[in-house]
């Protein structure tokens, strides 16, 4: 038989790995055809909504539900006296801690669940909302994690045992009856004695705000409870749909099979879907109390007000060095705001997520990090916005530390980034914070980005700018903002990793049709990232069948295999490393199928493309879909019929992707204005499935760092009253405030991943924030500006520039 | 984000309007675009329970450009006015402010009329009218009469239109000399951190007149009669600017909100205020 094609055009007909395959959902989202959960309509659904709280701290004196419920249309209204028969007034929280689903006699943040309104129509139920009687009595607010760690205001009672001492929580001793937990990593005595007698020391303090994921969707669920057939079946905007299954079993006692948690289509999560909410459990209650669907879904404020912040963490650092740059240590503590309740989604022996990754991309020899977790009246949360577990935390600290560094050392700091690189023989690289980095080629990318800008000469036109500026030319200084970033994704391995005692590994499961196309089911569920191509793609090149021959299915329990879902970039690393182990277990059982027809022994044929071959006689052959076929209508001796497969794929270690940025920006020193001229980011993610879809996760992540960098901020005032509640004040970037981005890469394949790919979907976000933020401070180095806070909003800039007597 | 339940109206003639206001005093409201009062009803803040759509009514959407003076209809949107290339000749600065205004799916609806009646101080189109000394038509029961936009303006949400009035038009003298609408702000759809109109008369080298407002620097816009008087008789040199800033600041009272402190939006106020000056007398 001979070929009609040639070896390339059959590769290019798969569509498989490195292809920019376009995105086959967007055929739906572009038109308007997508199905997310608020599209879900039942007959006979209800729709419940939450009277919450004006307070930030007050006891909850009386709830009198009269009113409204004389309210036409509003059927019940639930409060914490109605779910404690059922245990449900509390739930458990991720991070071992415990939150109220309604307001169990006070209240801990402003926006707090206080009683849920079920009605026929969100309507019925707003004006349920308004009628509902609530009396509080105000209680002195914390706002401060610092203050709260001093005040005598014990802001969860719950936790203190009747004679006053305060017992441990789930992360050991607690100091203070605000005070949660303290988490340390490295060694501390080796390096405070390195820093104390180091030549050189750079001490700093910085608060990275608290901030919100602001999904443009946001959180909502339907939930129908089949009393007939005892069914509870719970649509909703769940980033891990097995584990919110899993939750809702163990606290309603509905055993598991009878649970199916679906995830529509959903309209970006980045963090805010990870956790379980008190709407969830509403929803549910009220489903099973009225034997009717529920629908909650939040408006804009809820969600911005209750649902995960991220970030909130003060941290201070010391950073040692000799006299010529050579880093010795590094020390850093935090203190946490959590809010209310420890709601925070990391895995259980991380209460401060990866943030033991804050050494960076550099070879540090000693290192030591301490961790406190303190309850504020704010909103808990605590989700990894666009990163991994604390990852934007930890990057931005080494990055911020590095450039104070630079500052104490007078160097360069591109140079002293170069000294301290972990170096590429070195990989793998066990980190003085407890990590073993899997691969690296940090030198190659820096010397490329800052090469493609002309890094040198970029300092020259800064230098005369300042000039400028001194002669009085131009009121314009000029900032090169850097980063080199370490990113820790994939979590995670079993042995290290999990969440609710599930360990985090994800799953695959492939069905091959007899005509030679497919469908795969994953553990996990895109928000937006684009799995319906990009894991058929990984197929395509696995198995031989092009990418447009397969299906991929997520988010429905009651068919995808059971995985920990998406988040923390783990899609790529762990489901997708399921996803082509399974693809080699197909094409295991296809050599052996191939082998039969071809009449010769499994080991004399040979995987090509999109075929097995005999070896040394690529004439004969079989094509993947004509085995598929086989599979289903031959009889062959010692093989079962039927071409499927499932893997569940326990990762042996973390991704390291990496990246170098280059931001230049001009700032307006009377006004406060950013104008960022040039953004360059070469991302390293290891082996690239679609380039196309890496360029716009590229995008994306660095339009999230924009406007973390720049101004997003959820801000409270001293009595807890949120500040940033609409999207006037909470700043979420259109396409008039982003910048032209360039993007370049390197490939440095993960050596523990089957196809070598690290994940890339945070990285951006990640390295975005430093390369933002040190553009500014850059900026204002030359006149004395060591470190100056996120958000760098207009005013906070025009400060900046006020306090070093750059204004009249 | 849900509003209480409203009865709304659609009439298609002002005397119908006029009766409907009658019959409910305070309890009615009439909407043009609705992008002011509709999000103020879905938060709950405003409570109105009848509410008027003008859109029906006739005789509201024109723009006439006479000799002295511009008429525009009080439904004209913002985007008419960018649209419109006559008006753009006569009074080049409606079309530079109306360009700073939200963005263009806000401006399709967002009208003339809602702006300036709202009262909202961080409405750009108040202080720009101030600049202009245009004169706002009401009618109610009474009849109309003409209001001049300097003495419009009370306080946040309050003017002098009464509750049983509905603005109907806008008439502006042509503009003459150089303009410049000068707008800080955080973002696309922001209302002004400090916003500046500025309309001035270059007569050989010295200014002869300068109209100077400000926006959403007060609980009302700011019309700086001693601020254009210290340009006048000048040629616009940095005394000059320096003089007419001061004397705005005297006349503005910002107030801290997210946007930043009083020292900050002072600053900004004087630095917006110099540059729309300084390219405003480039083109007078």
């Amino acid at each position: 038989m001979k070929d009609e094609i040639t070896r390339e055009e059959r590769v290019d007909n798969l569509k498989g790995m490195g292809c920019s395959r376009k995105r086959v959902e967007d055929a739906r989202f572009t038109q308007g055809k997508g199905n997310y959960v608020d599209d879900i309509k039942l007959d006979g659904m209800l729709f419940g909504d939450f009277v919450r709280s004006p307070y930030a701290h007050a006891r909850v004196k009386s709830i009198n539900k009269d009113t409204a419920l004389k309210v036409p249309g509003v059927l019940a209204v639930l409060t914490a006296d109605d779910l404690r028969p059922l245990g449900l007034h509390w739930m458990p929280t991720l991070a071992g801690d415990k939150q109220m689903v309604l307001a169990d006699g006070k209240v801990l943040f402003q926006g707090q669940e206080v009683a849920f309104v079920v009605a026929e129509d969100r309507y019925a139920a707003a004006d349920g909302i308004e009628a509902v009687e609530v009396e509080y009595e105000e209680l002195p607010v914390l706002v401060n994690p610092f203050e709260a760690l001093k005040s005598d205001v014990v802001l969860r009672e719950d936790l203190v045992a009747e004679d006053g001492s305060i017992p441990a929580g789930a992360h050991g001793p607690r100091k203070h009856h605000n005070h949660i937990f303290t988490w340390e990593a490295g060694d501390k005595d080796p390096t405070e004695e390195v820093i104390a007698n180091a030549e050189v020391v750079a001490e700093e303090s910085m608060y990275y705000h608290r901030t919100h994921p602001c999904p443009l969707e946001t959180c909502g669920c339907v939930a129908s409870m089949d009393k007939v057939n005892g069914k509870l079946t719970l649509w909703g905007t769940f980033q891990a749909p097995h584990a919110i299954r899993t939750v809702v079993s163990l606290i309603s006692g509905i055993e598991e099979h009878n649970i199916r948690v679906v995830s529509p289509d959903i309209g970006g999560g980045f963090g805010n879907k990870v956790g379980a909410y008190p709407g969830y459990v509403c929803s549910v209650v009220a489903s099973i109390v009225t034997g009717k669907p529920v629908k909650w879904i939040e408006d804009r404020m809820d969600n911005l007000m209750t649902t995960a912040f991220a970030r909130d963490y003060h941290m201070t650092g010391k950073i040692s060095a000799t006299k010529e740059g050579k880093i010795t240590g590094l020390q850093c503590h935090v203190t946490a705001d959590h809010g209310g309740f420890d709601a925070c989604a990391d895995p259980t022996k991380f209460p401060a997520g990866f943030m033991n990754i804050c050494t960076g991309s550099y070879d540090i020899p000693t290192a030591f990090l301490e961790v406190d977790g303190v309850y504020t009246n704010k909103a808990p949360g605590g989700v990894s916005y666009r990163c991994s577990f604390r990852v934007t935390e930890a990057v931005y600290f080494i990055e911020r530390m590095i450039e104070v560094l630079a500052i104490k050392l007078n160097m360069d700091a591109a140079e002293l980034r170069r000294i301290n690189f972990i170096k590429k023989e070195q990989f793998p690289y066990k980190a003085a914070l407890g990590w073993e980095y899997d691969s690296g080629d940090y030198h190659t990318a820096w010397d490329k980005a800052l090469k493609t800008v002309d890094y040198d000469g970029l300092r020259a036109e800064q230098a005369q700018r300042v000039k400028d500026f001194k002669a009085g030319k131009t009121r314009k200084l000029m900032g090169i903002g850097l980063s080199f970033f370490t990113e820790i994704v994939g979590a995670g391995p079993v042995k290290n990793c999990d969440i609710l005692g599930l360990g985090m590994f994800d799953s695959c499961e492939i069905r091959i049709h007899p005509t030679g196309s497919a469908i795969a089911r994953l553990g996990t569920i895109s928000q937006g990232q684009g799995h319906a191509t990009t894991f058929a793609q990984i197929l395509a090149s696995e198995i031989g069948l092009p990418a447009d021959s397969i299906t991929i299915e997520e988010g429905d329990t009651d068919t995808a295999p059971y995985g920990l879902g998406t988040y923390g970039s783990r899609s790529t690393p762990v489901a997708g490393a399921a996803t082509a182990m399974a693809g080699r277990k197909i094409r295991a059982k296809a050599q052996m199928i191939a082998a039969y027809l071809l009449e010769v022994h499994d080991n004399d044929v040979e995987f090509d493309v999109d075929r097995f071959a005999v070896k040394g006689a690529p004439e004969k052959f079989k094509t993947m879909k004509e085995i598929a076929f086989a599979a289903y209508n031959q009889a062959i001796p010692g093989l079962e019929p039927g071409l499927e497969a499932v893997s569940y794929y326990d990762p042996p270690n973390m991704t390291y992707p990496f990246g170098a940025y280059v931001c230049v920006m001009d700032i307006d020193v009377d006004t406060g204005v950013p104008e960022i001229r040039r953004f360059y980011a070469l991302d390293d993610c290891g082996t690239r499935i679609n380039p196309m879809i890496i360029e716009g996760q590229v995008h994306g992540g660095l339009t999230e760092a924009l406007a973390v960098a720049l101004g997003q901020e959820i801000a409270y005032d001293d009595m807890g009253n949120v500040k940033t509640g609409t999207l006037m004040d909470f700043f979420l970037p259109t396409a008039w405030e982003v910048p032209n981005y360039e993007t370049d890469f390197t490939v440095t394949p993960s050596p523990h991943h089957p196809i070598g790919a690290k994940g890339v979907g945070e990285s951006p976000h990640v390295g975005g924030v430093p390369c933002f933020s040190n553009a500014v401070q850059d900026a204002f180095r030359p006149f004395g500006n060591t470190h100056t806070n996120m958000p760098h909003d207009h005013w906070r800039i025009w400060r900046t520039a006020n306090e070093l007597g750059l204004h009249d | 984000m849900i509003p209480a339940a409203f009865e709304y109206y659609r009439p298609k003639d002002m005397d119908k309007v006029l009766s409907i206001l009658e019959e409910h005093g305070d309890d009615a409201r009439v909407m043009a675009g609705g992008h002011s009062l509709i999000p103020m009803m879905k938060l709950r803040m405003a409570d109105v329970p009848h509410l008027i759509d003008l859109q029906d009514v006739g005789g509201m959407s024109e723009i006439e450009i006479g000799a002295d003076t511009i008429k525009i209809g009080a439904l004209v949107t913002q985007s008419d006015i960018i649209d419109h290339a006559a008006l753009a000749d006569v009074a080049p600065i409606l079309r530079e402010a109306s360009l700073q205004i939200a963005d263009p799916q806000v401006r399709y609806m967002g009208t003339l009329g809602g702006n300036i009646a709202n009262g909202d101080p961080g409405n750009d189109m108040p202080g720009l009218m101030q600049c202009l000394d245009a004169t706002f038509t009401v009618v109610g029961q009474d009849g109309e009469r003409a209001i001049p936009a300097r003495d419009f303006y009370e306080a946040a949400y309050v003017t002098a239109r009464e509750d049983g009035e509905v603005l109907t038009a806008v008439t502006i003298p042509r503009p003459k000399g150089g303009h410049a609408y000068e707008k800080q702000k955080r973002k696309i759809g922001d209302y002004a951190t400090a916003a500046a109109s500025v309309q001035i008369v270059n007569d050989g080298g010295k200014c002869v007149s300068a109209a100077i407002a400000m926006t959403n620097l007060s609980d009302t816009p700011v019309f700086s009669k001693t601020a254009g008087d210290a340009l006048v008789g000048t040629s616009v040199d940095d005394a000059a600017l320096k003089a007419a800033v001061a004397a705005m600041l005297g006349d503005i009272d910002p107030t801290e909100d997210n946007r930043g402190p009083v020292a900050f939006k002072n600053h900004v106020a004087g630095v917006i205020l110099r540059r729309a000056i300084a390219r405003a007398w480039s083109r007078a």
